[in-house]
């Protein structure tokens, strides 16, 4: 694979970046810190385009949860004001379909639950406590999020919405339910926390010097 | 290439940008790639949007109290249970207790692959800490955490008043958290909460050695100061540890008192009364005794003396000598017993009776040489020596007693005083004792 070569906008002189998907590197001359702009920009439809993002996982990563094999086939950026976090859609070797959020690193996996009359967003707030499927969740912390943009497979149609509001709740026992208030129906998702090394991932992204 | 992307035959030629502080010029290092929500210039301390390919400025904050530099410099990779991590923030945080301010400083640990970690450094001591998955419950004063309890320490407002590098979360000089500390040494549980965030984390005390050997920083570490509310007492798990041994050991040493006593052929090898009749003479000649037997292995001689002493004395200088070898062990006892009575009541001094023990005397034929000793105007006087063999000795026991008693009680007060020193710096002080201020 060629590397990508381009000139230091500071001096001038030639840059090759190593590894072809480097987000930054440092010019060996006028020791300017270069950014490359233009990797990880992908086009998905009409979508604009998915700004770089950190998450080590990618589409086609694959991992094991709970003794089922599952595979990466599509994912949702959300961004909100103190930063993003990514909804991996996974597809376990039984066909259930979930979802592994990648929240700074912090992982989860959880499902979509069919309990019937959840609360709307207005009555949600923070410190509240609802029990579904006999366990008990605290509400932590509400965000008001937009979505950045999609990729790959999603287990719904085309999906577009600006504006949408999460309540993330949490458990004693580390289980993590999200009530998601994008549609006029609320929507609860209920999983748990998940250890990265637990999940025994494969084809996950390098870091250039990791 | 995500799905649906047909492959571009000629990649596009890279782009790329330098990236310079738009306030002051000055080169700006992104060490957490897409991970940093905010960068602050080393230079000019602006805070800057790490999402902005143009850097936006989001604050620009004023080095009042001097500048910090982090003990571990950003940039710096080391290896924390297992996971190498790179330090790529740092803050300094305060609170205000009395209208004092205390400082601690705040290192953001990155690795793309985990969780972001932190360290914190406050007087020397660490902690390493990381973001809480299961949510504890809060109940009075204490909070409940997997099971484990955890007593409340202090509640305070912490503000950030330096920071450098970068934050997975848009970080700004100024913003305040409510914090309320919950310890259970070595462990600390803390939430942090916000306008419409509670943050619980739970951070275990680190020493700074193996801090700098996790990340192999020339020098040493600062000295810690003090007891920090999560340190580790060196005594604490002890305690109870030490008087479960002491009091196993005082009933050993009492099970062996018994059996020594039981065990050993004791008896009076001699007994006899002497009498000195008014006026006899001072410094009356010596005698021997008849010679008795001393039996069974070397052991211990008790000479136990009574004396009818009333207001008045006598010394006797004793020689125990082995008729078969001559060899001679030669000691004074005195005798004296006053009584009375003044102003404060009655009184009284001495005893009518005394003992003493030779040790490691070996079997043999004995006989006792005594020379009297008495106060030319003694009223008469009779005296009676006895000799026994291996006698116990609650001396010894008493010895070994106190050799286990006293190590107990120095770790029990050090541990005590260890526990004042930690909750002293709570909103729970234990009660001064004194005025130790």
């Amino acid at each position: 694979m060629t590397q990508p070569v381009t000139n230091c906008p500071n001096c001038g002189a030639k840059i090759v970046f190593q590894w072809s998907s480097s987000v930054q590197t440092v010019c060996q001359y006028c020791k300017s810190i270069l950014v490359r702009t233009d990797v990880d920009l992908k086009k998905v439809g009409q979508v604009a385009d998915l700004p770089p993002d950190s998450s080590p996982i990618q589409l086609s990563t694959e991992g094991i949860y709970r003794n089922k094999a599952f595979v990466v086939g599509g994912r949702i950026l959300y961004e909100y004001n103190q930063g993003g976090w990514n909804e991996w859609h996974i597809t376990m070797n039984d066909g259930a379909s979930a979802w592994l959020s990648d929240a700074q690193n912090e992982y989860a996996i959880s499902f979509v639950s069919n309990t019937t009359g959840l609360p709307v967003a207005d009555q949600v707030k923070v410190g509240q406590q609802y029990t579904w499927n006999n366990q008990k969740y605290t509400v932590s912390v509400i965000t008001p999020a937009h979505y950045r943009g999609v990729e790959g497979e999603l287990p719904f149609q085309y999906w577009d919405k600006t504006d949408v509001t999460f309540a993330d709740l949490r458990s004693q026992t580390g289980k993590f339910a999200t009530l998601d208030f994008s549609d006029d129906q609320p929507a609860l998702y209920l999983g748990e926390f998940v250890e990265f090394d637990d999940l025994k991932l494969k084809n996950l992204r390098s870091f250039e010097g990791w | 290439m995500s799905a649906g992307t047909p492959p571009l035959s000629i990649p596009p030629k890279p782009q790329a940008k330098a990236l310079n502080c738009p306030q002051c010029g000055a080169a700006i290092t992104l060490r957490a790639l897409g991970h940093a929500e905010t960068v602050v210039c080393e230079s000019c301390h602006s805070i800057l949007d790490a999402k902005d390919p143009n850097l936006q400025i989001l604050q620009k904050f004023q080095v009042i109290t001097g500048e910090v530099p982090p003990l571990i410099p950003l940039g710096t990779r080391g290896k924390l249970r297992g996971t190498d991590y790179e330090v790529i923030g740092f803050q300094r945080r305060g609170i205000k207790v009395e209208g004092i301010s205390y400082y601690w400083h705040e290192y953001v640990l990155f690795n793309p692959y985990k969780p972001i970690r932190y360290l914190t450094e406050y007087n020397g001591h660490w902690n390493d800490i990381s973001v809480c998955k299961e949510l504890p419950v809060v109940q009075f004063a204490s909070a409940n955490y997997l099971g484990e309890i955890y007593k409340h320490f202090q509640s305070s407002d912490a503000n950030t008043n330096y920071v450098l590098g970068e934050f997975p979360w848009q970080v700004r000089v100024g913003e305040h958290a409510a914090v309320t500390e919950y310890v259970k040494p070595p462990r600390v549980l803390s939430a942090e909460k916000t306008a419409n965030e509670v943050t619980w984390s739970m951070g275990e005390y680190a020493y700074g050695a193996d801090i700098w050997k996790s990340f192999n920083l020339p020098g040493s570490p600062p000295e810690a100061i003090g007891v920090y509310e999560n340190q580790p007492s060196p005594v604490s798990q002890n305690v109870t540890g030490i008087w479960g041994a002491f009091l196993a050991f005082a009933l050993l040493l009492l099970v062996l008192m018994v059996g020594f006593d039981f065990a050993s052929s004791k008896g009076t090898a001699f007994e006899s009364t002497y009498s000195l009749n008014h006026g006899e003479p001072k410094g009356e000649a010596s005698f021997v005794t008849q010679p008795f037997d001393l039996e069974g292995r070397t052991s211990n001689v008790e000479v136990a003396t009574s004396a009818n002493v009333s207001n008045s004395w006598i010394y006797l200088n004793y020689a125990l000598i082995n008729q078969d070898t001559g060899q001679a062990w030669d000691f004074g006892r005195e005798v004296s017993y006053y009584y009375g009575s003044d102003s404060d009541g009655s009184w009284s001094e001495g005893s009518t009776k005394d003992s003493v023990v030779i040790p490691s005397v070996p079997a043999g034929h004995y006989y006792l040489r005594i020379e009297p000793e008495v106060d030319p105007n003694h009223p008469p006087i009779s005296y009676s020596v006895e000799v026994k063999r291996n006698v116990t000795v609650p001396g010894f026991f008493g010895i070994a007693f106190l050799a286990l008693l006293l190590p107990a009680i120095a770790i029990t007060w050090r541990s005590i005083s260890f526990e004042r020193a930690r909750w002293s710096e709570s909103d729970h002080p234990p009660m001064q004792i004194g005025n130790t201020e």
